[in-house]
């Protein structure tokens, strides 16, 4: 068995507090010790030795919303290409949304993303799968049979579910098999032709808004739902303050309540739309520079549990257009990490805050056992320089699709190192 | 065949619901169906028990079996038979339920079987008819008839009910059949569990004085009897459930989940069956453990039971008052 020595590291865990100079020691895929205050004296027989540089080691990176192209529009994104960017970023989990062609919405999909995962993938690939056929709104998915066959949970993706009976019967009925319901909350009806957050960057720009309120209405819907079922309710994407007391309430009322926050609306807001920048154009939108600052601070107290990329490749096609007619989405899986970071670097939140929302709190929520340093846990890992500067090009992105919201954007902090089951995914080139 | 009937202690004119029941008259009413499932096994099933009198069976939902089975009861007595359904009646033609009522009255029938889609429509009838008006099933209220034949089944194999286990199983949304045996297996003495996906349980379930399961190899450990429901073919496409194959993975009754049960357990199922989806073929035809067809026969000598029972009540006649007819 291999048994690897990571030296000379940072030892963070945000699910112990572990935060101390030391090594770790990989036998195999797994964990096998964790010593803090060691250097490299008294290792026992080992293969390789890895110098961490006094870089942080931290428990791999979780990825609760990615988009891929896998199946139906593999010019955008493979579930291979979407790993090597995962990799680069520092995520050795990403978790797959069922907004492809066709739909995730079937055992057999469940089955074909499990096996490309396995053939094709650096990282470990997790699926979700529909809430409703066809994302359809209408008709439940095979909840218990896709949870046997490997979802880790239930989304219809970027689309809410929308009719309040049917969601109801979904939190119900999921609740049976202690499924995650995971929802894009959107009054579509409210939020009908925005293109952007509502307010005065709007009215300048000459665009359509949407207010907050398309978002916490349907906020306020799910979680009156989820008391009167008992189900679990994921909110995918947290983008207002009004949304974020409702589910303080809530969590207040110990329902079975969590939410993410995407990294684009932690770091950037409805300024970075500037000049009609349609790689901004996300859903939610981008909000104003309070609601980011807001959401900031629930990273930092943890009434926001998770942060994702929302990774969303587009085809430049679908980006080079009008601002109204530009598809939504941004690439994220390789600025997670930098962009979160942003959170720490201007004392909005401490390291560990930001870990957890990174590694602990999703592996939690989705029942998995990676996602922290333990003796025994599959060595998923990240070695991160937290201070190293760079300017984001495009260009030197893994991902297929490169519309990303962060073009040219300073940012600091990368990943050094990520390692799977183990074994080295990602190293970054010496400079 | 004998029309002499020994006097019996039942004073009710109509069956609406099992709560109007007391367990002395569901002895009552189980005793007196013993005696019709002798005569039923005759070859001359007929008597003229109920000569000249009238039932009608007015059947606003589609049954083949509860119409046929109380049409038999009402021919084996004697009575004359007419069977209406709403495809044939004035009904669509906009008449209120009030007025079919008073028409129907004014011709003078002794005894009505009604199964409507509305709950509470039988009470209503019961209100506006000089006769007997026994409830076929309405809405998602009652099916008292089927709740008896049902009993009657289980006493004719096990003897009491007391101290027995019962498991309820499937689509308890629709209600009536699963509403009727709680009410009359509770009232015996019989545990009952309720065993059903969050989707197909109505809100306050657990109010009814059961247990209840979403797990059925948890719900089915240790169980005397189980009752299967058929499945309502609606329920399966996307709204309360996603498709038969998963309500089958783990809601079917095959022989797998069967072995959680009691050892020697019986299977019920009020029929139609959907094979496939809540029962396996190989439980519902299995002789040793499937009363199926048993309780289609026990369904006729119910019914015969209940409309000998009701047709006795006549207050205004001081020589029959509560006393064994003699036609």
């Amino acid at each position: 068995m291999t048994v690897t020595a990571l030296t000379n590291a940072r030892l963070m865990d945000p699910a112990s507090g572990l935060d101390e100079q030391g090594r770790l020691i990989i036998e195999g895929a797994r964990i096998a010790a964790i010593e803090p205050g060691q250097g490299t004296d008294g290792l026992g027989e080992i293969t390789q030795i890895i110098d961490c540089g006094r870089h942080v080691l931290s428990p791999g990176l979780i990825d609760m919303r990615v988009f891929t192209g896998e199946p139906g529009a593999e010019q955008k994104e493979t579930l291979g290409s979407a790993s090597e960017a995962a990799a680069a970023g520092g995520v050795t989990t990403i978790v797959v949304m069922p907004n492809t062609d066709p739909v995730i919405d079937d055992v057999a999909l469940v089955d074909f993303i499990n096996r490309r995962a396995r053939d094709t993938t650096i990282v470990k690939v997790r699926p979700m799968a529909a809430i409703t056929k066809g994302l359809e709104g209408q008709k439940m998915t095979e909840i218990g049979l896709l949870s046997q066959a490997g979802a880790v949970a239930f989304t219809d993706g970027d689309r809410p579910v929308a009719d309040s009976l049917v969601m109801r019967r979904a939190l119900t009925y999921a609740a049976n098999f202690g499924a995650l319901i995971c929802q894009h909350a959107e009054d579509l009806s409210l939020s009908s032709g925005g293109v952007m957050n509502e307010g005065e960057y709007a009215l300048r720009l000459g665009l359509t808004g949407m207010p907050e309120e398309a978002e916490s209405i349907m906020v306020e819907r799910d979680l009156a739902l989820v008391a009167l079922t008992g189900g679990r309710y994921h909110l995918a994407q947290v983008s207002s303050q009004k949304s974020l007391a409702a589910i303080a309430r809530a969590k207040d009322a110990d329902l079975n309540v969590t939410c993410s926050v995407s990294a684009h609306h932690l770091t950037l807001n409805e300024m970075d739309v500037a000049d009609y920048r349609t790689f901004a154009k996300v859903r939610p939108p981008l909000r104003s520079e309070e609601t980011r600052q807001a959401l900031g601070t629930g990273v930092a107290s943890g009434l926001i549990d998770c942060i994702t990329s929302s990774h969303r490749p587009q085809a430049p096609e679908d980006k080079r257009l009008p601002f109204a007619e530009a598809a939504d989405g941004t690439v994220g899986l390789e600025t997670l990490l930098p962009a979160s970071l942003q959170l720490v670097h201007e004392d909005q939140a401490d390291l560990q805050s930001v870990l957890r929302a990174l590694t602990q709190r999703p592996a939690e929520i989705l029942g998995m056992e990676t996602g922290r340093l333990k003796v025994g846990a599959p060595a998923d890992l990240a070695v991160i320089d937290l201070g190293f500067p760079f300017k984001l090009d495009p260009a030197t992105l893994r991902s297929r699709s490169r519309n990303t919201a962060f073009e040219g954007r300073v940012m600091q902090g990368r990943v050094v190192r990520t390692m799977v089951n183990g074994a080295t995914v990602f190293e970054a080139a010496t400079d | 065949m004998s029309i002499q009937k020994a006097p019996i202690n039942f004073a009710h004119r109509h069956l609406l619901k099992i709560r109007d029941l007391t367990a002395p008259d569901v002895v009552t009413l189980l005793d007196l169906a013993e005696e019709y499932v002798a005569q039923n096994r005759q070859v001359n099933k007929k008597t003229d028990l109920l000569r000249g009198r009238t039932l009608i069976n007015l059947f606003f939902e589609p049954s083949t079996r509860t119409q046929s089975s109380f049409e038999l009861a009402g021919k084996r007595l004697g009575a004359d038979t007419v069977n209406m359904s709403v495809r044939s009646s004035s009904v669509n033609k906009g008449e209120t339920l009030i007025d079919t009522a008073t028409t129907l009255n004014a011709m003078r029938p002794d005894m009505l079987v009604i199964r409507h889609g509305a709950s509470g429509a039988p009470q209503l009838l019961a209100q506006k008819m000089d006769c007997s008006v026994i409830n076929a099933g309405d809405g998602t209220n009652e099916h008292p008839s089927q709740a008896l034949l049902d009993a009657l089944t289980i006493r004719r194999h096990v003897g009491s009910f007391e101290g027995l286990t019962v498991a309820i199983c499937g689509d308890i949304t629709h209600g009536r059949v699963a509403k009727s045996n709680i009410y009359l297996l509770s009232m015996m003495g019989a545990r009952v569990r309720l065993i059903a996906p969050p989707t197909l349980l109505p809100p306050a379930a657990d109010r009814l004085g059961v247990e209840i399961f979403h797990d059925m190899k948890k719900g089915l450990e240790g169980v005397d009897v189980i009752m299967m429901l058929r499945l309502q073919m609606e329920r399966m496409e996307g709204t309360y459930l996603p498709s038969t194959r998963e309500y089958f993975q783990f809601y079917g009754l095959d022989h797998e989940k069967l072995s959680y049960a009691k050892p020697g357990a019986l299977v019920m199922h009020p029929g139609p069956m959907n094979r496939g989806v809540e029962i396996d073929s190989r439980v519902a035809d299995d002789p040793d453990v499937s009363l199926i067809h048993e309780q289609v026969e026990m369904g006729v000598a119910m019914r015969m039971a209940i409309l000998d029972a009701v047709s006795r009540y006549r207050p205004n006649d001081p020589e029959r008052k509560n006393q064994g007819s003699t036609a």
